[in-house]
This record gives structure tokens, sequence and C-alpha cells, in this order.
């Protein structure tokens, strides 16, 4: 699924202005849903999308570590100035949903996002 | 690559906002290397944790990278309170990470563990008020 298409689908912000051809370039294969980087450490296996309501820069710093393509932050979080700086560094898309954590993964799996398992 | 690459990094353990500028430094290096992404990943994820840890349990440290034809070494060193038993540590879901850790989202007592699954070889030393030394070794 393009990372625009994920964008459309949970009514995110694009927060790193990622150009619209990039996001249609960026194909995300799998999603993970975690508020506990130490787990996404150790049981992400899959680069895919980040979603999460951490608003950190070890969020994008594990992102980078994990070769993750881009991160959403739910619930309407709002990273400051310098994790935005630090992504767009990295290049990995920062994207912004008001949607909880639940409905965000529930919309991606409805539309053809699996997850790791499957 | 035909030779050996040294390279060090001071660790501050002041600021955890800017934890795993030295694994991040690491990671970069090795592409340009042309070392497989694999590879790269057990690196950078290992080392990763490892400077998570010096920062959160020890206030910062050093790391001594070595890279050879054949393996990726590296050697967190710091001098701090220590680690009273490293089997338990070792333990994963044991953790002695303070709230603010746990707030940026470690502190899982994932981390030893999660290097051990990523490296050919970890040695942990570690005496009660001088500090901890952690090697870890991944070959190529």
């Amino acid at each position: 699924m393009k990372l625009s298409e994920i964008r459309n689908m949970l009514g995110a912000k694009v927060l790193t202005e990622d150009a619209e051809e990039r996001l249609c370039g960026i194909d995300i294969k799998t999603a993970c849903g975690s508020d506990l980087m130490s787990d996404v450490l150790a049981f992400v296996k899959d680069q895919g999308l980040l979603l999460t309501g951490l608003v950190n820069p070890q969020v994008v710093r594990t992102a980078e570590m994990m070769d993750i393509c881009a991160i959403c932050f739910v619930r309407g979080k709002v990273p400051d100035e310098s994790i935005i700086t630090l992504a767009k560094e990295l290049g990995v898309p920062l994207l912004q949903t008001p949607l909880s954590l639940f409905i965000a993964s529930g919309r991606l799996y409805k539309g053809g996002l699996m997850c790791e398992e499957e | 690559m035909s030779q050996k690459i040294s390279l060090h990094y001071d660790i501050d353990g002041k600021d955890f906002s800017i934890a795993g500028e030295a694994s991040s430094s690491v990671k970069k290096v090795l592409k340009q290397l042309g070392v497989s992404p694999e590879i790269i990943r057990k690196v950078a994820i290992s080392m990763y944790e490892a400077e998570i840890n010096t920062v959160i349990h020890a206030g910062g440290g050093a790391a001594d990278v070595e890279i050879t034809p054949d393996r990726i070494h590296v050697m967190f060193s710091d001098r701090g309170p220590g680690i009273a038993d490293v089997a338990l540590a070792m333990k994963e879901g044991f953790s002695t990470a303070p709230e603010y850790a746990r707030e940026m989202g470690f502190g899982a007592g994932m981390g030893l563990a999660n290097i051990k699954n990523n490296v050919d070889e970890v040695k942990i030393r570690s005496a009660l008020g001088e500090g901890t030394t952690v090697e870890i070794t991944v070959l190529i």
C-alpha cells in the first residue's frame, strides 16, 4: 500500500513536507502500533509503518535503526520542531492523524495492510 | 574494505533526547562501506540498545568501534554503578530503568536480551561501583 493511500485512509497530515511523488513511491507492506520502543526494537521484523502515540526524538531514532519507512503519530499528537528536523535529515516521513491507535490500526487492517505474522 | 577502521564516540549521558547518535553514525559508515543491509540492521539494533543503556543506567560513557573485513566489534564502556547480577539483567522483562526512561518508551527489560539475539557474541563485564563494559561482535 502506498504511503499516500495510508495518509488518505487515516485523514493524516504530512509533517515532513514530503512531495506527493515521494509519498506515492513509498510502498508499505506492514505496520506496527506501539508506544513502547523497546518492543519495536525487539519484535518488528519487516520494514513498514510505525503507528505511535509517543512523541520524542527516540521514536525517530528507533525508526532509523529498524529501517522503518514512515511514522504516523496518532491521537493528534504534535512532535516538536527538533523531531521533525531529525526526521527530515534521516528521510523518514512523519504523518499525524487525529484517530486513536486502535481506530487507525483498524482502518489500515480493513484496507488490506497485514501485520507481520500473516 | 581491506584494512581496519577504528571509530571512537563519547556518549553524552545528560541528554536522553540525543541518545543514538553514535549508532546512527556507525550505521551510515557501514552503508558507505557497502556492508549488507542484514548485517547493518543487526549492528544498528544492538548498538542502539547498548547506547540507550549507557545513557539510562551509567550517565554516559564511550563506544569504540572496529570494522574489519570479517567482523564489526563494538565496546561500550562506562563508569556507572555497575550491574549487580549480569545473568538476571539478561533476562527478558527484568529492568531497573528509572521512570523517565519508561516515559520515553524504554526500560521494558528487553535491551540486553535483544542485543544477544542480534549479535554473534556478547561479553558483559561489570563491577559494582566501578562500571560496565559491553562488547558486541557481529560477523560479516
